[in-house]
């Protein structure tokens, strides 16, 4: 990965309060990267947004954008939000209700010191190429939540930013709406040349949209991969329930992981050792009434169903045991096996189909 | 309740089944008798000496009495003073509110009680304070008087500066009220886009509060327009001068009856006007500010 110091990269070394809540962050983003910022409510996201953008200055630390300061609380070095070059684009648009589309789209350029034609004809460039021409004369009441959206991301880029900072990009819209202006927007990500950082929580938003996943909680990074890194090893619970795995914690002896929440795995060459965590898909998971053979390449456990979900076309199990565990069988099989809340089952799983690895990420 | 202790019914008709329905609560129309006669006299106390105005109105020689050159004078004075306050209120009064709305500094809380005291403050004694400041000996007047040779009280300029006195407060509430309540996001949004904070004042704070500004301002128009106890006291009762429609009004009652009537009723259609201009934001559903 590119040094984030490089021409035109992002580096974020600090500490940003907002209230009571405390932010701390170390990170580098380089000119073309788009960093997927993903993480609970309350996790800090937002807050990062802002730092970056000058409208909350940090606590400690520094923020640079191209080797130059934007923001240095020991040097008390301070650029403001409005002479720093970001796009912002906001969860809610905040688009200016009392101008037109074209008007929204040419303020930047105007605020920035273009003279009237120049600042239009730069809107008029940018209405183009989201495909808005038709719709420079409306005012913001009068887009569809789409429309909004490709004129918000029109006003942000239209001022030239260096640095493109997108909240939730994709929240204010209808599901199907979703789609489309996902694809889009992959595209105008794409072609953007200088760092770009998104905050989401939907994580197939962040896996399409993202070359790179950074994971808040609580104030701090707690993993910061690709998202396919993610995705199969996620760090912590709320990855892991993001993308849909198990995950246990555990101490690896040899091929034995003991997991701290009861139970144990063997996994033959993982080749980790002391604090690891295992991943598993529910789907991974067999249920099955009568005790299957167990051997060292499957691991089995007795269970007690608690709940049963409809997913999309399979049933989720909620399974109580050591360890307690999701898995997904079919509607027919919830049936054959009749499973009900209460119901006691065998599970087994290929070792092959655990993902065990170290605890501790780099970065 | 058991069915042998029900109450006796009442005759409920189709239409106010319908009302009830509409609007819910227990019993929609029926007042009771300790607050229905109170309010129909507080209702007559209010309506009745305008019914009064507009019966002993002249009507047929309305338009002679109005036209008689001391009401014309009156009112043309009124209405330029009036407006000139008003343009006065704007250009300072703006700038004022939003110090109070989106600043924060020692002795604010004392400066906004400062800034609303003419609301309560009886108009003779800024009238008063006015004359004590910028009369001719005032503290500031004197001043003024010596270096340049400027007096202003008794002037149309001291009727100005009556009613800039007395209407501010109304100008400044109104749209200190509205910045408070402006969603400050579309501020952050410009600040992002490089709008410095002169540019996001007048190009987005200021059209988002263009209603709240323009009822800030007719109201600030109408208290001035109705200026009576400042400016008799600061600036007098010299016909073309100082003499504006109210002053004009109260005089007229002494020697030309129907001309004060008549001048009476162009100041309540005036006010009717206003009220009409202002009824989205003061009338609907009580308190909207």
């Amino acid at each position: 990965m590119t040094d984030g110091e490089g021409e035109g990269g992002l580096a974020v070394d600090a500490t940003v309060r907002r209230g009571g809540f405390a932010l701390t962050i170390a990170l580098k983003v380089p000119p073309g990267q788009v960093l997927g910022l993903l993480g609970p409510n309350g996790a800090g996201k937002t807050t990062l947004l802002r730092a970056l953008a000058g409208l909350t200055p940090v606590a400690e630390g520094r923020i640079t954008l191209g080797g130059q300061v934007l923001d240095d609380a020991t040097a008390g070095t301070f650029v403001d939000a409005t002479r720093r070059p970001t796009g912002y684009l906001f969860q809610d648009y905040r688009l200016f209700p009392h101008l037109s589309v074209a008007e929204n789209v040419a303020f930047s350029p105007r605020a920035r010191g273009l003279g009237k034609a120049v600042a239009r004809s730069a809107a008029r460039h940018w209405l183009g190429r989201l495909g808005l021409t038709d719709l420079a004369g409306r005012k913001p009441a009068e887009l569809s939540g789409g429309q909004a959206q490709r004129v918000a991301l029109a006003r942000a880029l239209a001022g030239e930013p260096a640095l493109l900072l997108l909240d939730e990009p994709l929240a204010a819209l209808d599901a199907r709406t979703r789609l489309d202006v996902q694809s889009e927007l992959r595209q105008h990500l794409a072609d953007f040349a200088g760092p770009c950082v998104l905050v989401t929580h939907d994580p197939l938003e962040a896996l399409v949209l993202a070359d790179r996943l950074v994971v808040l909680e609580d104030g701090r990074i707690v993993q910061d991969g690709t998202p396919a890194q993610v995705a199969r090893q996620p760090a912590t619970e709320y990855v892991a329930k993001l993308v849909g795995l198990n995950l246990y914690a555990g101490r690896a002896d040899d091929a034995a992981v003991a997991l701290s929440a009861g139970g144990s795995f063997v996994v033959p060459q993982h080749g980790q050792h002391g604090d690891v965590l295992v991943a598993v898909r529910p789907s991974a998971i067999v249920v099955s009434s009568e005790q299957p053979h167990a051997t060292s390449a499957r691991n089995v456990w007795p269970a007690v169903v608690t709940g049963l979900t409809m997913l999309a076309d399979r049933v989720r199990l909620d399974l109580d045991g050591e360890p307690s565990a999701l898995a997904d069988v079919t509607a027919a099989a919830v049936t054959e096996l009749s499973l009900t809340p209460g119901s006691q089952v065998w599970l087994s799983v290929k070792a092959t189909d655990l993902e065990v690895y170290n605890h501790e990420q780099d970065g | 309740m058991t069915a042998g202790s029900l109450g006796a019914p009442t005759r409920l008709s189709a239409r106010d089944r319908a009302r009830r329905a509409d609007r819910g609560g227990a019993s929609a129309r029926s007042v009771p008798g300790p607050l229905l006669v109170p309010a129909v006299i507080a209702v007559a106390f209010l309506v009745l000496p305008l019914a009064g105005l507009v019966i002993r109105a002249p009507w047929g020689r309305i338009g002679a009495a109005l036209s008689g050159a001391d009401a014309v004078q009156a009112l043309v004075l009124s209405l330029w003073t009036a407006t000139a306050a008003t343009g006065i209120c704007l250009v300072i009064g703006v700038p004022l509110a939003w110090v109070l709305a989106r600043t924060t500094f020692p002795g604010q809380r004392l400066l906004r009680a400062l800034v609303t005291l003419p609301l309560v403050l009886p108009p003779v004694v800024g009238g008063v304070a006015l004359l004590l400041a910028f009369g001719r000996a005032g503290f500031i007047g004197r001043y003024l008087n010596s270096w340049f040779g400027l007096t202003i009280p008794f002037t149309p300029l001291a009727v100005v500066m009556a009613e800039t006195f007395v209407a501010m407060p109304f100008l400044v509430i109104t749209v200190e009220g509205a910045l408070r309540s402006a969603d400050q996001g579309f501020e952050e949004a410009a600040a992002t886009l490089g709008a410095s904070r002169m540019t996001v004042f007048r190009r987005v704070t200021v059209p988002l509060i263009a209603p709240s500004l323009g009822a800030g301002a007719v109201l600030c128009w109408a208290r001035a327009l109705g200026e009576f106890g400042a400016t008799i006291t600061f600036a007098g009762s010299f016909p073309g001068q100082t003499e504006t429609m109210p002053i004009a009004v109260y005089y007229a009652l002494e020697d030309d009856p129907d001309a004060a009537i008549a001048l009476s009723l162009v100041l309540l259609v005036v006010s009717v006007i206003v009220l009409v201009s202002l009824r989205d934001r003061w009338l609907r559903g009580g308190a909207v500010q």
